[in-house]
């Protein structure tokens, strides 16, 4: 059994008319302990998967369809009192912005103590010890100090550690971090991802990191999961996706990065752009910028297959794997 | 801390030495001082020695130097009509009206918080909007007739509450002539109290519902959702906090505003305060008087601003002042 799995999620926006769909038909499965990201341009629905995941979306956002399970208890239905234990004690959360995720009025032990408090009966002195230990579990110089700060005295790496401290606080089954290191300079990006990545893998903590930099997957993540336009188009293991890219967006999303160009050369990019929540193509949401898109693709969305390396969803793929069927039965015949 | 507290002490002085020069400014050019004394049956010799006597043919700036040097002695001239000095005056009807003012304060911090909280939390709520309406109802009808609404039916129509006056007021240490601790004088302070709550309140409720709103969709507090924080506290400690921080600062700049309408409601309502002190000083032209009025108003407005700065550092740490933490 999966730690979390997520079935035929659908997010929609309500609209006066019709309501904007923004997930369409998401699923996916996180083992215990396992570090999954999750890929695709901005507005592809990799934040809204996040914020769904702990019933945080905004207004008019909500869930219209499908279930999220966690250890097999459903959440879409609990109220706000049970989800408020859910959230931080089984589920944390890092947002992208260190600079303006921590309440500037309120000093870091505060804003740590409250945190443990919110979930189990503990008295402050104990709950202000525990904070200064993942202080430095984190790797934060005088823990003691930094204890009695406040954010603004802190900077930008130093807070995004402090917010890793205190998704640390509960001992979490999942942790879901929503581009932990956009915000941050690229110098320290690589420590905040280390840390992060070994924090998980000694505590046994799952990890869904929502990302938008292949660089940032293939150095923390098992398994990748590729979006496009609020639908997952592939996912399978992450070294495999990198060095084998199946769906032609992961491919355009690969073939993008500075160092796939050459010296002088224009960088590469997918043509066009990911289309408005209420201009959504027929058919497989890709094809208008799809180098292989064919009549098919413009009237019904493909299913998932698997391909031999990750689970896709495209009609290329499915020709292509026909295409070597008959020649498998020949050889089955000999 | 005290490096603060000195840099405010230096503007302070600086704001109060303008008021003062205004003030003069006032006593002499507002009538003629020498008639106010000896009326029209004197000869213009005799008006001219006088003048002289005065000094008040010096330049002007040597007789800014006399006034303010009698003014740092506590001298700010004698009141016309009451043949006393207007210092003493004027702080015999001080607590009438600091008391009327804290009531209003009161009041209004019970009034626009919960109310301004609850609107910014369900803004579609039919008691939200209800709050709002009446909101704007009292941002646009002046306290006068606010004042004289509260007067007829409390006073008038149901014969609640008294209608005019002070009441019974008790001594405290001898210094301070108070209507807080009888039942009198607190029946007494409600409507006028009340009548200046109505009319400031509305701003205070708009201001914090707009803040609050905002400071509601920011990261920090969707954070504190994905925390697992209580409603309560997120409301309370997360949101309000932050939301308070304009709202001291437009709280300071109203001080203004309830001393102008400190002067109506205490006329309305003939509360014996430095409202009312001034009203009738003007009609008297009683121009030391009102000049010492204007210096009064000058120090209470730089001591409330910085008990607003250092309340707001408090509240905001990254304006903590430097050498205080």
């Amino acid at each position: 059994m999966s730690l979390l799995s997520i079935n035929g999620l659908s997010v929609k926006f309500k609209q006066r008319h019709e309501d904007l769909v923004a997930l369409h038909n998401v699923s996916l499965s996180l083992e215990r302990g396992e570090r999954l990201a999750i890929v695709g341009e901005s507005g592809a629905g990799k934040s809204l998967l996040g914020y769904a995941i702990v019933n945080l979306l905004m207004k008019p956002g909500f869930i219209a369809e499908g279930s999220i399970k966690l250890d097999d208890r459903e959440l879409t239905r609990l109220s706000s009192k049970q989800w408020q234990e859910i959230r931080g004690k089984k589920i944390a959360m890092i947002f992208q912005d260190p600079m303006v995720t921590l309440n500037p009025v309120l000093s870091v032990g505060d804003q740590m103590v409250e945190a443990i408090r919110s979930h189990t009966r503990i008295n402050y002195n104990d709950a202000k010890k525990l904070a200064i230990e993942k202080l430095a579990h984190v790797r934060i110089a005088a823990p003691a100090q930094r204890f009695d700060q406040y954010p603004h005295e802190l900077s930008g790496g130093m807070r995004q550690r402090v917010i890793i401290a205190i998704a640390l606080l509960l001992a979490p089954e999942i942790i879901i971090a929503d581009e932990p290191t956009t915000a941050l300079d690229v110098t320290i990006q690589a420590e905040i991802l280390q840390l992060l990545k070994q924090i998980c893998a000694d505590n046994g903590v799952a990890l869904i990191l929502i990302t938008h930099d292949f660089g940032v997957v293939s150095r923390i993540a098992e398994r990748t999961l590729v979006m496009y336009a609020g639908r997952i188009v592939e996912q399978g293991p992450t070294l495999e996706i990198i060095n084998d890219p199946q769906h032609p967006y992961t491919q355009g999303l690969l073939n993008a990065l500075p160092q796939m160009a050459l010296p002088g050369q224009r960088l590469n990019q997918i043509q066009g752009n990911m289309p408005p929540l209420n201009d959504q193509p027929r058919g497989c949401a890709f094809h208008p910028r799809c180098p292989y898109a064919e009549d098919k693709c413009r009237i019904q969305p493909p299913d998932f297959i698997f391909s031999g390396v990750s689970t896709v969803a495209c009609y290329a793929i499915e020709d292509m794997l026909q295409a070597f069927e008959p020649l498998s039965e020949e050889d089955a015949d000999d | 801390m005290l490096s603060f507290i000195g840099r405010r002490l230096l503007q302070a002085m600086f704001v109060l030495l303008i008021i003062s020069f205004v003030s003069f400014m006032i006593q002499d050019k507002m009538g003629d001082p020498v008639r106010q004394m000896v009326g029209l049956s004197v000869t213009l010799e005799q008006r001219e020695a006088l003048q002289q006597e005065l000094g008040l043919n010096d330049p002007m700036l040597i007789q800014y130097g006399r006034f303010l040097g009698r003014a740092i002695q506590g001298d700010l001239g004698t009141s016309y009509y009451y043949k006393e000095p207007t210092i003493d005056v004027i702080a015999s009807r001080l607590p009438a009206t600091l008391e009327l003012s804290f009531a209003a304060l009161v009041l209004v911090v019970l009034l626009a918080i919960p109310l301004g909280v609850f609107a910014a939390i369900h803004p579609k709520n039919i008691l939200s909007r209800a709050v709002l309406l009446f909101s704007t109802l009292g941002l646009s009808v002046p306290i006068f007739i606010v004042a004289v609404f509260l007067m007829y039916f409390f006073a008038i129509e149901w014969g609640l509450l008294p209608s005019f006056g002070r009441g019974e007021t008790t001594s405290v240490f001898g210094l301070w002539q108070s209507g807080l601790f009888n039942r009198d004088g607190l029946q007494h302070l409600l409507l006028p109290s009340l009548s200046l709550a109505f009319v400031l309140t509305p701003i205070f409720i708009r201001l914090i519902r707009a803040e609050m709103m905002d400071v509601l969709q920011s990261d920090y507090i969707r954070y504190a959702w994905a925390k697992g924080i209580s409603a309560p506290r997120i409301y309370f400690i997360h949101a309000l906090k932050n939301t308070m921080l304009p709202v001291i600062t437009v709280g300071g700049i109203q001080l203004g505003t309830l001393v102008a309408y400190t002067i109506l409601t205490e006329s309305i309502f003939q509360w014996p305060g430095m409202g009312l002190l001034f009203m009738d000083a003007v009609t008297r032209v009683d121009v030391p008087l009102i000049s010492t009025y204007l210096i009064f108003v000058g120090v209470i407005f730089v001591v409330t601003n910085t008990l607003v700065d250092v309340v707001y550092s408090l509240v905001n740490p990254r304006v903590r002042i430097p050498g205080y933490s």
